[in-house]
């Protein structure tokens, strides 16, 4: 069942061309390489996860997709567009939208005018429609807009971050460790709203995770990260049935 | 399901108890004491010369002041501590998940009324030194005082938009000051343009220069920003003491003409302001013009800061001071924005300055030193760093109380003739900002104004955010 599932969504992602897809891509903190050649693609209306421990690269990987660190050699294509050169706040334009690691929020705006900045991309065109999707999404917002992101818990910033990411209305999400630090009932929130998003209004979704199982659950594929290089890919459930995967990354832990 | 309360009135109790005014003043008695051990071989004599012999001559009288004011601040400390620690040792009861209704913060109170109040003050300011000095040329000295607070207050406003709304340290504003004031006399004296038509072009000009700073500076943030933005001023100073064919060197430009009410001189003679509008001829009449334009330039300044904040461009300004790596994956382009920052803030700087040189009719490299910049700087940091009424009574306080200084004659009876209080207006700086650090170490004013209100204002003390982290 699986398997045939597996062979089906490859046959269905044969023909097409990927929303996003990295080839070869090699990027570098001063000498020392953090990405040793990366392959990885996403088609468009996919859940795609990236796991992998510690230092192994998903958040270098994350970040060059967004041009910085700029990938040293190998290119990006998004929507059939080389990205590999571009200025990140450029790519931003390009219906992309990253919720970066550890959740950046701008600590002393107020919710309100963190949503707003996310949606200066759109120059504020249809606003206050995606401020009601947002709060609906997000009901915790909803009551805390006039309150400084910096006051919020931990899982609020993250929602908040989320949220912002939203507002310009993307094709694709690049999410870094949404889960990262939150108590298992706001991680399943946020896992839900996730999966929402993606079966409600298609949206592609990459997500980097640590939490494992959970992303593995959530995810159409995943790819396997060590030490800068994708050691493994299949759809989630392949993965999560995996025996490496499981002594990596499952078992003893989550 | 009621939480426990946080405290207990019997620890509450125990921390009211904690003000022991036996041990306070024990305390205060034997800082005292050592104060006035200390003050026997530093303060009680002193030597004097009279002709080759040496006197000694005590000054007990000096100790003892010294001693009893060390005796009263303690005391004072201990009072506050005490009240302080009663404070926190009683939390409110609020939980940190619920969101939070707050009542509109004591600030919030103030500036409601605080803002007409000064700007009433403002604007009535003349009228009021008139009827209080009873003359046009009594008054003199307040109005020029008040030329030179409202000039500041508009500097600060201007390193307001750089340092406290984008969040770039900028130790060399005093730069564009430099700008603006040589634009105006130079353009006014070799091309005899009049001070109007120059006004925008030293705006213009300014922020010309805030760009081709902006430039080489992009990547930089903090202590590596403050040191470039440093030598930017001094670059500009030296340029303009070495460049002598331009700038006459050292010797500055002199005989700038003065402003004109729109065109009529404020001479005495046939034309001028004070036959024109049938009044007795008054060098004041010049002054007063010059206190209105400056505080209309300032009042721009404030009006168009205000309004940048709720446009895209201030918004992202504040983003950027925030975390600039959120800001470019939010598709801002930080360059542009860094580049706006230093453009506009340098051409209010720029309008300063040519206010300055035409109030003056005299410029020089002089004038434009680091000082300049560190007590626009002061006044910034002093004031709370984006907060527009915060600079204002920063600029207030740091520029008009050293000139109150000059006045405390009275402190002659208590310290004897030879005391010159003024000459104390740095150390009283000094104390002043170590004072600030301690207990308002974000500003007079930290809260921030959202820019966007919803319906009702809920605050949350901006002190209780951290700073990002960029």
């Amino acid at each position: 069942m699986t398997a045939a599932a597996s062979i089906q969504q490859t046959a269905l992602n044969a023909g097409r061309q990927p929303l996003l897809s990295v080839r070869g891509v090699k990027t570098y903190y001063g000498n020392i390489i953090a990405l040793k050649g990366v392959d990885m693609d996403v088609h468009e209306g996919e859940i795609v996860t990236l796991i992998g421990a510690n230092g192994a690269g998903k958040s270098t990987l994350m970040m060059t997709i967004f041009g910085n660190p700029r990938a040293r050699e190998g290119t990006i294509t998004y929507q059939g567009r080389d990205i590999t050169k571009m200025p990140t706040h450029e790519i931003a334009h390009l219906s992309i939208a990253q919720s970066p690691e550890g959740r950046r929020i701008f600590p002393r705006m107020t919710v309100f005018e963190n949503l707003q900045m996310g949606a200066s991309i759109n120059g504020m065109a249809h606003f206050d429609q995606d401020l009601e999707r947002v709060c609906t999404l997000f009901p915790r917002l909803k009551e805390r807009l006039q309150q400084r992101g910096g006051t919020l818990s931990g899982g609020e910033q993250q929602m908040l971050a989320i949220a912002r990411a939203l507002m310009s209305r993307p094709k694709l999400l690049l999410l870094d460790e949404p889960s990262l630090g939150l108590a298992p009932l706001i991680v399943k929130q946020i896992f839900d709203i996730i999966k929402e998003l993606n079966e409600k209004d298609g949206m592609t979704v990459f997500l980097v995770e640590q939490n494992a199982y959970h992303a593995l659950k959530l995810a159409h594929r995943g790819y396997v990260m060590v030490t800068g290089n994708i050691t493994m890919s299949g759809t989630g459930k392949e993965l999560l049935n995996d025996p490496q995967v499981r002594a990596a990354y499952l078992e003893g832990g989550h | 399901m009621n939480a426990p309360s946080i405290t207990t009135s019997a620890q509450t109790e125990a921390v009211t108890k904690t003000f022991d005014l036996k041990a306070a003043l024990f305390d205060s008695f034997r800082t005292a004491l050592i104060t006035f051990g200390l003050s026997i071989p530093i303060l009680s004599f002193k030597t004097e010369q009279s002709g080759a012999e040496l006197f000694l001559r005590s000054r007990w009288d000096l100790a003892l002041i010294i001693t009893a004011i060390v005796f009263g601040v303690r005391l004072a400390l201990h009072a506050f501590t005490a009240s302080r620690a009663y404070r926190q040792a009683t939390p409110s009861a609020h939980q940190a998940t619920e969101p939070v209704h707050a009542e509109p913060s004591a600030f919030q109170h103030v500036s409601k009324f605080a803002i007409p109040f000064f700007l009433g003050v403002a604007l009535a300011f003349p009228v009021l030194i008139y009827l209080i000095q009873g003359g046009l040329n009594e008054s003199r000295y307040w109005i020029d005082l008040g030329i030179l607070i409202l000039t500041y207050v508009m500097l600060g406003w201007g390193l307001n938009i750089v340092v406290g709304l984008a969040g770039l340290l900028d130790l060399g504003y005093v730069a564009f000051y430099a700008v603006g004031a040589y634009s105006y006399a130079l353009l006014s004296t070799t091309f005899g343009l009049s001070f109007w038509i120059c006004l925008p072009l030293a705006g213009i000009l300014a922020a010309f220069w805030g760009m081709i700073l902006g430039f080489p500076v992009l990547r930089l943030r903090g202590d590596y920003l403050a040191i470039v933005t440093l030598a930017f001023g001094e670059i500009i100073r030296l340029v303009l003491i070495n460049w002598v064919d331009v700038t006459n060197g050292g010797a500055g430009i002199s005989s700038i003409p003065r402003a004109t009410f729109f065109g009529i001189p404020f001479t005495a003679g046939e034309g001028g302001f004070a036959e024109t509008f049938g009044l007795e001829f008054s060098t004041m009449h010049r002054i007063i013009f010059l206190y209105y334009l400056i505080l209309v330039l300032a009042l721009l300044t404030n009006f168009v800061t205000m309004r940048l904040r709720k446009l895209p461009v201030g918004r992202a300004w504040e983003a950027l001071r925030e975390d600039e790596i959120a800001c470019r994956s939010l598709g801002i382009n930080t360059t542009n924005t860094k580049l706006t920052a230093f453009a506009i803030g340098a051409m209010f700087g720029g309008f300063a300055g040519s206010f300055f040189a035409v109030r003056q009719g005299f410029v020089s490299p002089e004038s434009f030193n680091f000082l300049e910049s560190a007590i626009i700087l002061a006044i910034v940091v002093m004031g709370g760093m984006g907060s527009q009424i915060g600079v204002a009574i920063a600029a207030i306080v740091l520029v008009g109380l050293p000139e109150v200084l000059r006045n405390l004659t009275f402190l002659k009876a208590v310290f004897g003739e030879g005391f010159d209080p003024n000459e104390y207006r740095l150390l009283l700086f000094g104390v002043g900002m170590v004072a600030m650090m301690v207990w308002r170490p974000r500003g007079l004013i930290s809260e921030r104004e959202p820019s966007v209100i919803l319906k009702e204002r809920k605050a949350i003390s901006g002190s209780l955010v951290k700073e990002g982290h960029g």
